[in-house]
């Protein structure tokens, strides 16, 4: 402020300069006390302003100005002296006020600045955050996109429903001009346009899979941008704006064999199959990362689809397939029984139709045969009789056969003579025997009962079987038929480990064993053996008669009866053994009646002709030669009687026909005896029979005889009537049938 | 008279077959006896005498021994067996069976309380077989036939 050194004149000339200037210093001053007012009024207001003391200073730096300026009001008139003091109070205040302002100020100013900076940081912060949400919402959105996709590619397995609906989501969803899928074809070397959204290009394209391109898709599980011109994208026809951007992206096809258990499919597939998406053309639109993304998650999700459509059509198919073959099964089955019916009536008829005129024709061939007849008729008969006999037992064979494999044939027990049976097949087999010049012997047990619950006929039928093969596969030495009572040490066999029989009070087992000389078996033949229809034998027999089925039909009877059958053989050439055990009821009363003076009378007392029979007994003991001498001299013999085995050996002579041998004697080894006589005759018919005579009951004795050769074995004491048939049948036979 | 004669004949040899002194081989012995050979039984009997007196010394001398010899007693009992049997004397023969038993055993007291036996045994039957002779000798004599044991009642 100036002291104006002017007239005091209130409104001189340039009154007006002053009326300007105190109008101005006026508002001057009303603006300095209003702006305070204001800054007051405001800053009550907010309560966030941090620097009050600031503007309480500014406040008090204003309200002074602005009272040094109403002050300078008064300094244009006369004005006292307190005037000007208070004016200089106020300008000095006014002074001091300011200047601390300023210096505040200069501390202040840069904070305030900063505040600023700090509020511009976070704008852009905000805006960047607002990006990202953008972003994200954006990509849920995708994702949103994608389960929406997925839902509907998985919920259909029908191949061409998903790799549609791919199609179409997908152009939906990324809102794509064109989506085009391209499959391989089955030969892997092109690709074949397959699926496009818009119906637009001939569905027959192909291309081949070769392109750099195309590898260069395969060969990575990525989405890839790929030129719009390349073949495969070229599926617009040419607009006339810019194609827009397309992405192709691989879509493996996996097969049910990628599947392990343990990983996931490698991909180590080869088949891809291509989809080709294409953004509109006349938008500016990129393709996005997040869109890209969206694509190869699809593209791995069709993959998954489709191989769940192949396993489901893969599935059905063989569901159809079983189907198909159940329904030809159970045909088959149908007809496998209508076949067996068939051939069960069939055999109903055959079984009488069959029967009755082979009867007849053997009926009245065997009547034939009684009349008078020329040697050729005789032997034209003969031979019908036979092939006739033949027939009938071929036909009889495959009637049990059936029979016993429906399980309709059942046994007939009835008590008979087992002794006799045994007799009766010896009868039967030794006119083929001695044909052959084969010897037979029979060596029944002597704890064998007599009598035996049993099927006779089966049991024979059997027996007879076994010996006839036996004789039919021999052609020099014997055969020779064992038949004892079976012990359980015995019973279990090596060759039938899970034969368990057991003897009980009510049943014995039968075992009979069959040891010929013939040519034997090989042992990788055996099986087969009791199989139908095979005959082991590739050599020509004599007579090539039997269907094969003999020894089949014998294994059933046998099984019938509990039993077992076996046959072993060393080899070819070595003879074999045919070992059957059957189970037998004893008969309730036992029929052995031994009182010594009932003498059974045989059947056939034909009293044969000894007279002059030549013959040797041995028998150290002089009473004992004696009465076996008188035994024999008395049936009409001429007999030769000796003490020890060296008299006997030189006395035999080929005139000689029996030879009586004593085994009871110590001094002298009566087997010894025996083969030295053997052995005197080389040829079989120069030698005679020999027999022993024993005390003793053990089957040992019995064995040692038949093994060294004997031809018979007479148990001691023997009766007139015992020795008369036993000579009888060694002259008839050759060989003892039954051992007493 | 020759029925008389038959008649107390077959008696006897019935009570002979009761009581065990013969078994059914002696009745076979009779069925040897015909024309040709009429004294079949009789060279028999005797044969029979001789060969088992011979036996009987022969078993008193080898147990008389110091060093018995069980397998010359047992051999000679043996033989006395075959001839008891062939002959039919059951109770001779049923005493040899014993007798070897004890010679199995070794058994010298047993043996010679068995040869006792069987020495006794065969006078017995010697006695019995010598009276039976003499019975058929008087039939025979008589003018009759012995009577054949076919069967017994």
């Amino acid at each position: 402020m100036e002291y104006c050194n002017c007239f005091e004149s209130p409104w001189p000339a340039d009154e007006l300069l002053m009326k300007y200037q105190y109008i101005s210093d006026f508002f001057i001053a009303l603006a300095y006390f209003s702006i305070p007012l204001e800054l007051i009024y405001f800053v009550k207001k907010s309560a966030v302003f941090p620097y009050r003391w600031v503007l309480v200073q500014f406040g008090a730096f204003i309200v002074l100005c602005g009272a040094t300026h109403l002050i300078n009001l008064w300094t244009f008139t006369m004005h006292t002296r307190t005037v000007a003091i208070v004016m200089t109070t106020a300008k000095i205040l006014t002074a001091v006020v300011s200047c601390a302002t300023a210096l505040m100020l200069v501390h202040i100013i840069p904070d305030l600045l900063s505040v600023k900076t700090r509020e511009l940081f976070l704008k852009n912060k905000a805006a960047e955050l607002d990006r990202e949400m953008g972003l994200i919402r954006t990509q849920e959105e995708t994702g949103r996109h994608v389960r929406m996709l997925t839902h509907e590619i998985r919920s259909t397995l029908d191949r061409h429903t998903i790799l549609k609906t791919t199609l179409v989501e997908l152009g939906r969803t990324l809102g794509l001009e064109e989506c085009a899928l391209w499959m391989p074809t089955r030969t892997g070397l092109e690709l074949h346009l397959s699926y496009t959204l818009r119906h637009q290009n001939p569905v027959g394209l192909t291309v081949p899979i070769q392109l750099p391109v195309i590898n260069q898709v395969f060969n990575t599980s990525r989405a890839v941008k790929i030129s719009p011109n390349s073949p495969v994208a070229r599926l617009r026809p040419a607009g006339r704006y810019m194609p827009g951007e397309v992405v192709a992206v691989r879509v493996p096809l996996l097969h049910l064999s990628n599947f392990q258990i343990h990983d996931w499919p490698e991909l180590s597939t080869k088949r891809y199959a291509l989809m080709v998406l294409m953004l509109p053309s006349d938008s500016a639109r990129q393709w996005h990362v997040h869109e890209l993304e969206l694509v190869e998650v699809v593209a791995d999700q069709v993959a998954v689809a489709l191989s769940h459509a192949a396993i489901l059509e893969e599935s059905m198919r063989a569901r159809d397939l079983l189907m198909e073959q159940n329904v030809a099964l159970d045909l088959a089955r149908r007809e496998a029984e209508t076949a067996v019916r068939a051939r069960n009536d069939f055999l109903a008829v055959m079984n009488h139709e069959m029967r009755t005129p082979i009867h007849a024709i053997i009926a009245l061939s065997s009547l034939l045969q009684e009349t008078e007849l020329t040697p050729e008729q005789r032997l034209m008969v003969e031979t019908i009789l036979k092939s006739s006999n033949l027939l009938a037992t071929l036909i009889n064979d495959v009637l049990d056969l059936s029979r016993l494999e429906d399980g309709s044939l059942q046994l007939e027990t009835g008590t008979f003579n087992l002794h006799s049976l045994f007799r009766e097949v010896l009868n039967l087999i030794k006119p083929i025997a001695s044909v052959k010049k084969l010897y037979v012997t029979l060596t029944l047990s002597p704890d064998l009962i007599e009598h035996a619950v049993g099927d006779e006929n089966r049991l024979m039928q059997v027996l007879l079987n076994v010996v006839g093969n036996a004789i039919k596969f021999t052609k020099e030495g014997g055969i020779s038929i064992c038949a004892f009572v079976a012990k359980s040490d015995s019973l279990r066999d090596p060759r039938a480990p899970d034969f368990f029989p057991i003897p009980s009070d009510n049943h014995f087992y039968l075992r009979v064993e069959v040891k010929d000389t013939g040519s034997g078996i090989n042992p990788q033949d055996i099986p087969k053996i009791f199989m139908k229809f095979v005959q082991s034998q590739p050599l020509a027999t004599k007579n090539p008669g039997g269907t094969g089925l003999g020894l089949a039909i014998c294994k059933r009877f046998v099984n019938l009866m509990e039993g077992h059958i076996w046959i072993e053989s060393e080899g070819l050439g070595r003879g074999s053994t045919a070992t059957f055990i059957v189970k037998l009821g004893i008969p309730a009363h036992s029929n052995d009646s031994k009182l010594p003076f009932l003498l059974k009378v045989p059947g056939n007392q034909i009293k044969l002709n000894f007279s002059g029979l030549k013959v040797v007994v041995m028998d150290d003991n002089s009473v004992g030669r004696m009465v076996t001498k008188g035994l024999l001299v008395h049936l009409g013999c001429d007999v030769f009687a000796v003490a020890s085995g060296d008299e006997c050996v030189r006395a035999v002579t080929s005139e000689h026909k029996v030879v009586f041998l004593d085994v009871s004697m110590a001094a002298v080894d009566s087997f010894e005896v025996a083969i030295r006589i053997r052995e005197k005759f080389s040829k079989r018919s120069d030698r005679p029979i020999i027999v022993a005579l024993t005390g003793n009951t053990d089957r040992t004795i019995k064995e040692n005889c038949r093994k060294v050769g004997m031809d018979g074995v007479i148990l001691k004491p023997v009766s007139v009537d015992k020795m008369r048939s036993v000579v009888s049948d060694l002259l008839e036979h050759g060989y003892l049938v039954e051992s007493q | 008279m020759e029925v008389q004669l038959q008649r107390s004949y077959l008696e006897y040899t019935n009570a002979l077959f009761r009581e065990g002194f013969l078994d059914g081989q002696f009745v076979q012995l009779q069925l040897l006896r015909d024309d040709s050979n009429p004294d079949f039984v009789v060279e028999v009997v005797t044969l029979f005498f001789e060969d088992s007196e011979r036996i009987l010394n022969e078993l008193s001398r080898a147990l008389d021994d110091q060093n018995v010899d069980f397998k010359k007693i047992d051999a000679n009992v043996h033989q006395l067996k075959g001839s008891s049997s062939s002959i039919g004397a059951q109770r001779v023969r049923n005493s040899c069976i014993a007798f070897r038993n004890f010679c199995d055993e070794q058994n010298v007291e047993g043996c010679l309380r068995c040869l006792q036996q069987v020495k006794q045994e065969y006078l017995l039957v010697k006695a019995k077989l010598e009276a039976l002779i003499r019975l058929e000798q008087q039939i025979v004599t008589a003018g009759g036939v012995v009577p054949t044991l076919n069967e017994f009642s």
